[in-house]
């Protein structure tokens, strides 16, 4: 047998050579542009018709590359924003709008009262809210280039604020060849006339969507206030990187790969709070709401007062320790308008969502209760939803509920709960869900208060007393006449819920430290944002 | 041969039908609604039935069918229900990044395995086969994204020798090409080194106790050539099996490591698709799998020819 014989002196130099190679800069670190902001969000951008869709994600894209007539501000007011300003009428039946000068869509047109005339309608035959203001106009005229009128056929304090809303759908600008798309169809040119533009040859769908720096874009002159003010671009370019693994998003911006993350998951914030080299911000100060929705189309949820017992067995603190898990990010709230907003107010809540399980068990004994089981549909793989199951079935059953829980994934979840069937046909009586705070400030744009039954979203309440407040809401003029309303509805979902709220929980962004400037605001939004030297 | 080669491909068109019609029949019965994805939180069930009718996915059944199978023998895979691109331009755009992670991560794991599958088996009961054997027996024990993970805290964020997570594309450049796959091929190569090494050493236990062995060192040929040349020549069929079965199975499972590491490649895309049930994407790549399985399989029994002249077909 022979063997392969190497020297000492062969191999002492085949390692060094080796270590050499090892230790040459393979090159790859941290150090970044400081004019390309790379940024994880927290979905991939697949849908980029923000009108089309509702996805958070596409409200976010929508942002980057489009402008609003009118806009919210820190303070929760709406401003104008791509209007020099706008005039009602004595009887609030009529609303001039002007548009700002050199305004200027991507490919370097002028925008038009045109353009925006066609946008509002586009926007109002899909978004629930625009469906309700537009049953409130007569005629929407274009005036001059840079104006039109709105004519209403009774006043309504929505107007204003519709044309601001902050969240889905939001009412974003598009040139009239894009806006004139049939609403039940996607767009397929994506001209906006917002700070950034979107490269579309290098948008690769679970890879990255490149933005870049719109040189036409004219800011206003004020200073940026969340969606409202000066919206200034300070980097020249932004991606939007698809990191699909949590924890690897999490490593490559403690690598410097890339410079935020909007929304790192919460067990991985003690870890990126620990280290120096990332800072945590809180960007959406109105924060998320979780709910607990039911099925009112079938048994034992089409009882008021089976549903009330609800109220009487839940308590949000177990639900929020469950899935946020530390106090920083979470607020125990009975307002369903969300507190910290105009319409907070805990009427009707006093006694509920405080797990009264004697009080449960009474309700249920009234109301009948056969111990029919409640189908819970049970999201297992979106990690803010996963834990609320089991804590509602634990707390439902001390209450006297008996609970088949069931769970699958949440695209599953999604189709499931648009089903009408008997649960014991793959329907569902009760499922839960978290809501953008900015998408349930009122109850006409809340999408669960509406209680028009087949018409309403999926639990399908019917409850004209509610729709008659609804109604009112729409109708006020007066924020005190407003607040009134809101609270009168509280006080009936109390009595007869539509759905039961079940916290408040924030969501904090992460960024390497020599990011600045992003600014609080109830969607992430990427004008304002510095990059520094360093880190 | 060439008879033989042109049955096998007959053969595979049963295969894929039988593949296509599963497929279809396991997504529509399967729950999940893509219109209810795609129209998001905050539609109403209106909006959801436009979009399932614009889509086509108020249809029966039969015929939705009928008029995929029709467009997919055309060549017309159909259209993403959510990235507006046609499937074939998403499957061109990702086929880069897990080839490139295939082959490297083959090439690893061949170049790696074999030499100490060798190596085993001719120190066969000695520390060194039992190191090579530990080391196989963690790398099927240990998850990939244990291993993933792990490389990655020290490479990457300890080291920073390489990135942490993307996918550079050749057009990039080779070098940068090069060092975003290297993490991502040696994670996934390390149970293909194990399996590999492992079926090396069985072949060529079996074959160093041969005649032909014997008289190979007789002849005075060195233990290299003996083991390289004779030995491992012989068992070859085998090992060319597990190769082969392991490319095939990388183009389809490397979701995990693709993940991990960020790659945009076929694995992510098909798990995506899944998620989000666009059924155009997922029937057109897994008949893309299962093409790839059945050509590979070929190209293995193809290869027996050239390492047994005995076998003929």
């Amino acid at each position: 047998m022979s063997s392969v014989k190497l020297s000492r002196r062969s191999v002492v130099a085949g390692a060094a050579a080796t270590a050499g190679a090892l230790s040459a800069p393979i090159s790859v670190s941290a150090q970044q542009p400081q004019d390309v902001l790379r940024v994880v969000m927290h979905s991939d951008l697949r849908i980029v018709d923000p009108i089309w869709t509702t996805a958070y994600i596409t409200r976010n894209h929508g942002y980057m590359i489009y402008d609003t007539l009118l806009a919210m501000d820190a303070k929760g007011e709406i401003q104008p924003q791509m209007l020099q300003g706008f005039t009602a009428s004595a009887d609030k039946l009529t609303y001039d709008f002007t548009l700002r000068d050199g305004l200027l869509w991507h490919d370097n047109q002028p925008v038009t009262a045109e353009d925006c005339v066609a946008s509002i309608k586009r926007w109002g035959a899909r978004d629930a809210l625009g469906q309700t203001v537009l049953g409130f106009v007569e005629a929407i005229t274009v005036k001059d280039a840079k104006s039109f009128q709105i004519k209403l056929k009774e006043p309504t304090g929505l107007l204003i604020f519709a044309l601001g809303k902050p969240s889905s759908n939001v009412p974003f600008m598009m040139p009239k060849r894009v806006a004139d798309t049939d609403p039940n169809t996607q767009i397929s040119d994506f001209t906006g006339s917002g700070p950034f533009r979107m490269v579309r040859e290098e948008w690769r769908p679970g890879d990255k969507a490149v933005y870049v720096k719109f040189d036409g874009y004219k800011p206003r002159a004020e200073p940026p206030s969340s969606l409202a003010g000066g919206k200034v671009a300070k980097v020249n370019r932004v991606e939007w990187r698809v990191i699909a693994d949590q924890q690897q998003a999490a490593n490559a911006l403690l690598a410097g790969e890339i410079d935020l993350m909007e929304a790192p998951s919460h067990d991985l914030l003690p870890l990126l709070k620990g280290d120096r080299s990332i800072k945590l911000v809180e960007w959406n100060p109105l924060g998320n709401q979780y709910t607990m929705r039911f099925n009112q189309s079938v048994k034992p949820f089409d009882n008021p007062k089976i549903r009330q017992a609800v109220l009487y067995a839940l308590n949000q603190e177990d639900f929020l320790k469950a899935t946020i898990g530390d106090p920083e990010y979470y607020k125990v709230c009975k307002a369903m308008f969300v507190c910290g907003t105009p319409l907070e107010t805990t009427a009707g809540m006093e006694d509920k969502l405080e797990s009264n399980f004697a009080k449960s068990r009474q309700l249920l004994q009234e109301a009948g209760y056969n111990r029919e089981p409640i189908v819970l549909l049970h999201s297992t793989d979106l990690q803010v939803l996963t834990n609320l199951g089991p804590v509602a079935k634990s707390l439902l059953e001390r209450g006297g509920f008996v609970v088949d829980m069931q769970s699958m994934d949440w695209q599953t979840v999604v189709a499931r709960r648009v089903k009408k069937d008997p649960p014991a046909q793959g329907g569902w009586n009760a499922m839960l869900t978290s809501w953008v705070s900015a998408d349930i400030l009122n109850p006409v744009m809340a999408g669960f208060f509406n209680a028009t039954g087949d018409k309403a979203a999926f639990g399908w309440p019917n409850d004209p007393e509610l729709e008659a407040l609804r109604q009112r809401f729409a109708r006020a003029g007066t924020p005190a006449e407003q607040k009134s309303i809101a609270e009168a509805v509280q006080r009936r979902v109390a009595e007869s819920p539509t759905h039961v709220h079940l916290g408040q929980w924030y969501q904090p962004g992460a960024t390497r430290p020599n990011i600045s400037g992003w600014i609080p605001a109830p969607a992430p939004i990427f004008w304002n944002i510095e990059k520094g030297r360093g880190a | 041969m060439i008879s033989y080669i042109l049955r096998r491909l007959a053969a595979t068109v049963p295969v894929l039908l039988t593949v296509a019609v599963l497929v279809f029949l396991m997504l529509r019965l399967t729950p999940g609604d893509p219109a209810a994805v795609i129209a998001g939180d905050n539609a109403t069930s209106q909006q959801i039935v436009e979009i399932r009718t614009k889509l086509g996915l108020d249809q029966p059944i039969v015929s939705q069918f009928f008029i995929w199978l029709t467009n997919t023998v055309r060549g017309d895979l159909g259209e993403s229900f959510f990235f507006r691109k046609t499937v074939w331009e998403l499957i061109s755009d990702r086929i880069e990044p897990t080839l490139s992670l295939a082959a490297f991560t083959i090439l690893i794991a061949v170049l790696v395995a074999i030499p100490l599958g060798v190596l085993a088996a001719y120190k066969q009961g000695t520390w060194i086969d039992r190191v090579v054997m530990g080391f196989s027996v963690i790398g099927f024990s240990v998850p990939v994204f244990v291993i993933g993970y792990l490389l990655v805290y020290i490479f990457a964020i300890k080291l920073g020798w390489f990135p942490v997570q993307g996918y550079q594309r050749i057009g990039n450049g080779l070098w940068p090409w090069f060092v975003s796959l290297v993490l991502p091929a040696f994670t996934l190569s390390v149970i293909y080194v194990a399996l590999i090494a492992r079926m090396t050493r069985t072949s060529v236990l079996e074959v160093l106790s041969e005649d032909y062995i014997r008289t190979a060192r007789a002849k005075g040929q060195t233990e290299i050539k003996v083991l390289f040349h004779h030995a491992l020549k012989n068992a070859a069929v085998p090992i060319a099996t597990v190769v082969g079965i392991g490319v095939a199975l990388l183009i389809g499972g490397v979701v995990v490591t693709e993940s991990v590491y960020s790659i945009p490649g076929l694995g992510r895309l098909t798990v995506d698709a899944v998620l989000a049930r666009d059924f155009p994407v997922i029937q057109a790549i897994i008949l893309l799998f299962s093409l790839v399985y059945v050509l590979i399989n070929l190209l293995v029994d193809l290869s027996y020819t050239i390492f047994d002249p005995r076998i003929r077909y």
